[in-house]
């Protein structure tokens, strides 16, 4: 890729004047932090950190037969969705291995998919590729380019949001979201996230990016707002035991295996993939998602091999780490993998091959951070 | 940037400031702005003869993985002990606090190949 093909967000000048680090991801530069990852990863536990999350593909589904079609390319039911509501969802390959794991919103009219950046032209031309066999009345409409999404995200969100809007932010359930102004920027108030914690994601027009982020900026400073990056992204839904596309997920992974085998709906009728994952959900995953807790010194990384605990001969294959770091929040190191599913079992070991030498982890259930419940339920 | 010029930098930013026949062996803020927050150091043993260049230990940070590269050859002496529970030191204080470990310093001919100050600012500089 040379440095003309590199997509900006319309952020870009304001991540720059915050002396953000920028890199390169998923064909963007991208802020992976502004100061310190682990600040802006604690803060986002704390007290609510801001994302820019405007490299997200958004893809609306419209016409009269778009849940018809959602149904069909996407293995869970958005037919069950009310307006407003959102469901984490995946598109599979008919051989059950997933292409991108995505949020499915129900507006008004049709759907919004939210895709990951990287897969974005993989989405579009795999709707497009289904479409085109099928007798449906679907536009399938690639909005990314004019559309930012932007995140604040953490125990304090919901109150930042408040002061600035004219829906009532606490008033959203996790998983809904809502039409609204925000900072007098048209929006769609999603209380969805990627963080564990309590958040919300703000879609707007491109060019009210900078309007909205600045008032939020602005507005969050009191509540001890950071800025936040990619780096502190990742750490914080490693520790939430949320799958990332390219680590825990891919085209040769499967549902099953990733424990996420309760998004599948395998009785909603056809769709892509369905045969291949009943035979899958009936014999059982061939491997499984299992956290890590590193015991002995050394961090387990994306790729490491992960192999049976010590035992007398050389060490035996069972699996390969496919994200792995240190936890802020509970100040260990952690990982997740993919093992074969007889040795996968909560409590047993195992060890990361990390340079060359075993080092002992213990397995255990995900996720390894859950939010604290709020102390005030709303009964609405 | 300013750098601190009683030391020698390799090409890999190491840096290492000689103390009668002794070296003191750490990372430069411009290593460790790069990395990030640093989390884990792999230190080298007491006694482990350092090869001028040759890897000798990890560093990592929430991201990353690096390898620590000896500016010169010779035998730890002793380490930084307080990077294992305040690893953090490295990103705070890399010039100072944040020394790695202390060797003696084998051919004090090896330090020739290394950059002074003014040089390795310009390589980091255009970086």
């Amino acid at each position: 890729m040379t440095a003309a093909d590199v997509r900006r967000t319309p952020l870009d000048a304001v991540h720059r004047a915050l002396g953000a680090r920028m890199v390169a991801f998923a064909g963007y530069e991208m802020p992976i932090r502004y100061t310190s990852e682990l600040e802006e990863h604690r803060t986002v536990r704390s007290a609510v950190g801001l994302f820019d999350l405007s490299h997200m593909g958004e893809i609306g589904l419209a016409g009269p037969d778009a849940l018809a079609f959602a149904r069909f390319a996407l293995v869970s039911d958005p037919g069950t969705l009310e307006l407003g509501q959102a469901q984490y969802s995946m598109l599979c390959a008919p051989d059950g291995g997933v292409l991108d794991d995505v949020i499915v919103y129900r507006t008004d009219p049709g759907y919004l998919v939210v895709c990951n950046a990287a897969n974005r032209d993989a989405v579009v031309s795999h709707l497009a590729a289904l479409l085109a066999g099928a007798e449906l009345d679907v536009e399938v409409e690639d909005r990314s380019d004019r559309t930012a999404l932007i995140a604040p995200q953490g125990p304090r969100a919901a109150e930042l949001l408040a002061g600035l809007t004219d829906v009532d932010p606490g008033a959203i359930g996790t998983y809904r979201s809502a039409l609204g102004q925000v900072a007098d920027v048209p929006c769609l108030v999603a209380r969805t996230g990627y963080t564990g914690e309590d958040g919300f994601e703000l879609f707007c027009a491109a060019q009210d990016a900078q309007r909205l982020w600045e008032a939020v900026f602005q507005a969050g400073g009191r509540f001890g707002l950071l800025p936040c990056g990619l780096a502190s992204r990742d750490t914080l839904r490693l520790e939430a035991g949320m799958p990332l596309y390219g680590n825990e997920l891919g085209r040769d992974v499967n549902p099953y295996e990733a424990n996420l085998g309760r998004v599948v709906k395998l009785d909603k009728g056809d769709f892509v993939g369905r045969g291949a994952l009943a035979d899958i959900q009936r014999q059982g995953p061939r491997r499984r998602l299992v956290g890590l807790v590193m015991q002995d010194e050394g961090i387990a990384r994306h790729g490491y091999p992960v192999v049976e605990a010590a035992g007398a001969g050389p060490p035996t294959d069972i699996g390969v780490v496919t994200s792995g770091s240190f936890s802020p929040t509970l100040g260990q190191r952690i990982a997740m993998a993919l093992i074969r599913s007889d040795a996968a079992e909560i409590g047993r070991g195992a060890a990361v091959m990390i340079r060359d030498r075993p080092c002992r982890a213990e397995q255990v259930k995900l996720p390894f951070y859950r939010r604290p419940r709020p102390t005030e339920e709303r009964t609405t | 940037m300013t750098l601190p010029d009683d030391r020698r930098y390799s090409r890999e930013h190491e840096w290492i400031r000689p103390e009668d026949g002794e070296g003191v062996i750490g990372l430069t803020r411009f290593a460790v702005d790069e990395l990030g927050d640093i989390v884990y150091v792999e230190l080298p043993a007491v006694g482990v003869t350092l090869t001028q260049f040759a890897s000798f230990g990890v560093v990592e940070s929430v991201k990353a993985v690096s390898d620590l590269f000896a500016p010169v050859s010779g035998a730890v002496v002793a380490v930084n002990e307080e990077l294992r529970t305040r690893p953090e030191l490295l990103n705070s204080d890399p010039h100072d606090g944040g020394w790695i470990c202390r060797i003696r310093v084998a051919d004090p001919a090896e330090l020739d190949a290394l950059l002074e100050a003014p040089a390795y600012a310009e390589l980091v500089g255009s970086e």
